[in-house]
């Protein structure tokens, strides 16, 4: 509340006092900055299209930039571009582009620095190394950015988006492709991440860790090198992604480590050579997934514990769930698998058999990769039978007693993020 | 070659009014139309088909095969009195079975995906794939029996070999893969596991088949081997080639020793 009337009060001060300036490549001020020496807070700058070098632009009065036709700001390679020190800056409708790769401070196309309540809203970052570059902000807004780069490696890429002990962080509607993260949160809390689009980026799609309380809503990460990496938080939400086509040895749709008391449900798993990943990871719920032919739908190691995977879609994936241990701490309750072959003689919708995802074969493979050659023969077929009859080798206790016959139905419908 | 093909001729015939042919097909309509109206997705089609194709096309062609040159024999010793050549005779009646076979399953299985047309732009490539495979299953297997009823004069010892070189082919060989695999560990065998699959035409199959659906899996590092194999175009080469001789090969060497068999 208190917060509400700070920025009331900055807002009626401005309907006060405010003027507009405007800048244009042909009539004074022709730059930016020295628009912004005139300017002050609470007023608003236009600028007029045309392509301006001026180096880094430091924004320290609070005011609200709009570019009208996306003029371009062109760091030249060398330069970081808008730094931003002051609360409440808007920056809204400019092409950044260019700000150059450094090895010693992380030059980005828009810096936020130790502020409150900035929006960065419909702009065109194109090229530069640390796409829009957050800091112990609190209240920023990203909102329906394009963010592209062409990063080659990963030691001489940053992030698309990159949150730096922030709090109350709105993410949304952004594109990033080809950073080396797309975005990236360290020490944040209370995020709110939704409808991002995230492809093509070196490393990770999504990356975070030490991020408490954050939201993920109907963000879609797709082709990413690795897939989306999540590490050392607690509270997360994640609802309705979408994870696909993360294809390697070491690539995943979603790595879960160390993550607890956290809910992943509605979320679409697909093509990924791992669809979830989980270490050490505890008290999660995961529920009403789609995994859709995966390498691996779940590979959950034995040291994740008390968590519950219910009325999740494991539909054509190559192996369903696999481990590395004969012990399992977690729970597997009404999925649906494409892969059961049950019956339901009392008609309830449940199997009478229960199910045991976890295949023999998934050991072989392990232990011996060459194995995966021997992929949907009929004598690994067999094996796989005996040992569903009689586990000596699979866990046990890693069994759904009740695996739905029907596919289980999606609340939300498909996600369709993305532009 | 007016022998040959009026030896068909007669074959084609012969086999359609025993209305197995017809069995066949309508085995292989009535299985693809049902996997599409209670499989629900196209995936769990091409999933249950590959595995009729891969083990019920070779016991099929296998057995019958046998069993139907065993039941020629009084044909077979009435055309030698003729006028004949004895290799085109044997080829006739290869021919003569393979054809009906082959369109058997063609008919069978295509007819459901042109049906429910739906699928096929989706998996194109794997439906392809499948029918491919059939096809040449169908004419290996077929030669494989011709070759074991030449060799073997007791139909239960034909039958009975038969029924082992499927076994091999479709079980056995594989156990036999994975315990190499096992006692070989520690060396990368990527190369040699290569090898030894371009040695047995179900799993050539198999792996062709499988390189579709489970290419997720496969992008760890040994699967990349074999994608790479499998996929680039002189593994796709080799692999045809492998079962373009396995088709050969049985029927030409059957054909040489039916050539020198004393009736």
């Amino acid at each position: 509340m208190k917060k509400f009337f700070l920025i009331l009060i900055i807002l009626s001060g401005s309907f006060l006092t405010a003027k507009e300036i405007t800048v244009s490549p042909d009539k004074a001020p022709r730059t930016l900055t020295a628009a912004l020496m005139q300017a002050e807070d609470g007023d608003r700058i236009y600028v007029q299209p045309g392509i301006y070098r001026e180096g880094e632009i430091v924004i320290n009065k609070s005011v609200e930039i709009i570019g009208e036709n996306f003029p371009v700001f062109d760091g030249e390679s060398q330069h970081q571009l808008f730094t931003v020190e002051a609360d409440s800056v808007v920056i809204r409708g400019l092409v950044i582009k260019d700000c150059g790769v450094s090895f010693i401070d992380d030059k980005a196309g828009i810096k936020v620095l130790e502020t409150k309540g900035c929006v960065i809203e419909g702009n065109r970052l194109e090229g530069n190394f640390f796409g829009i570059y957050l800091a112990k902000s609190q209240g920023t807004r990203v909102i329906n950015n394009d963010i592209r780069s062409n990063a080659t490696s990963e030691a001489a890429s940053g992030n698309g988006i990159h949150l730096w002990y922030c709090k109350d962080a709105d993410i949304h509607d952004n594109r990033i492709e080809g950073h080396r993260d797309g975005i990236y949160f360290e020490f944040v809390q209370d995020g709110n991440i939704s409808g991002n689009f995230s492809t093509k980026n070196l490393r990770y799609g999504l990356h975070f860790m030490f991020s408490d309380r954050c939201e993920y809503r109907e963000n879609s990460f797709i082709n990413n090198g690795a897939g989306v990496a999540v590490m050392y938080t607690k509270n997360v939400l994640m609802i309705n992604n979408r994870f696909a086509d993360n294809w390697g040895s070491a690539a995943f749709g979603l790595l879960l480590k160390d993550i607890t008391d956290s809910k992943i449900s509605g979320n679409t798993f697909s093509r990924n050579s791992i669809g979830i990943f989980a270490e050490n990871s505890g008290r999660m719920t995961v529920e009403q997934n789609d995994f859709n032919d995966n390498g691996w739908a779940v590979k959950i190691m034995a040291n994740c514990m008390e968590n519950v995977f219910q009325e999740n879609n494991f539909l054509n994936n190559s192996f369903d769930v696999a481990t590395n241990s004969r012990n399992n701490f977690n729970r597997f309750e009404r999925n649906y698998w494409s892969a059961y072959q049950g019956y339901d003689l009392d008609r309830d919708g449940y199997g009478d058999v229960p199910f045991r995802p976890v295949r023999l074969f998934s050991l072989i493979v392990e232990q011996n990769s060459t194995a995966l050659v021997l992929q949907r023969s009929l004598f690994i077929d067999v094996l796989d039978m005996a040992e569903r009859v009689l586990p000596i080798l699979t866990p046990e206790t890693l069994i759904d007693e009740q695996p739905a016959l029907r596919r289980i139905p999606r609340s939300s419908g498909d996600v369709t993020a993305g532009k | 070659m007016k022998a040959l093909r009026k030896i068909i001729k007669y074959e084609l015939q012969n086999i359609l009014r025993s209305k197995w042919i017809l069995i066949y097909t309508l085995f292989f309509f009535l299985l693809t139309d049902s996997l599409f109206r209670f499989g629900g997705s196209s995936g769990k089609v091409v999933l249950s088909l590959m595995n009729v194709i891969l083990l019920i096309i070779p016991l099929v062609s296998v057995v019958f095969g046998v069993m139907y040159l065993y039941n020629s024999r009084e044909y077979i010793e009435l055309m030698l009195s003729q006028p004949l050549k004895r290799r085109t005779l044997f080829l006739g009646l290869y021919i003569g079975l393979t054809l009906p076979l082959t369109l058997g399953f063609l008919i069978g299985s295509g007819l459901p995906f042109l049906v429910h047309g739906v699928d096929i732009v989706a998996h194109q490539a794997i439906v392809f794939m499948l029918l491919l495979s059939g096809i040449f299953l169908t004419i290996i297997f077929v030669a494989l029996a011709f070759l074991i009823s030449t060799v073997h004069e007791d139909r239960v010892k034909g039958l009975g070999t038969a029924i082992i070189s499927w076994l091999l082919f479709a079980i056995i060989y594989d156990g036999l893969i994975l315990m190499i695999t096992y006692m070989f560990i520690d060396y990368p065998l990527e190369k040699p596991v290569i090898a030894l699959t371009l040695l047995n035409p179900i799993d050539l199959a198999r792996i062709l088949i499988m390189l579709k659906l489970d290419i997720a899996a496969l992008m760890g590092y040994t699967g990349a081997v074999f994608e790479k194999f499998f996929a680039g175009s002189l593994g796709l080469f080799i692999s045809f080639l492998s079962l373009i001789l396995w088709s050969t090969l049985p029927i030409w060497i059957g054909s040489r020793m039916f050539e020198r068999k004393d009736f």
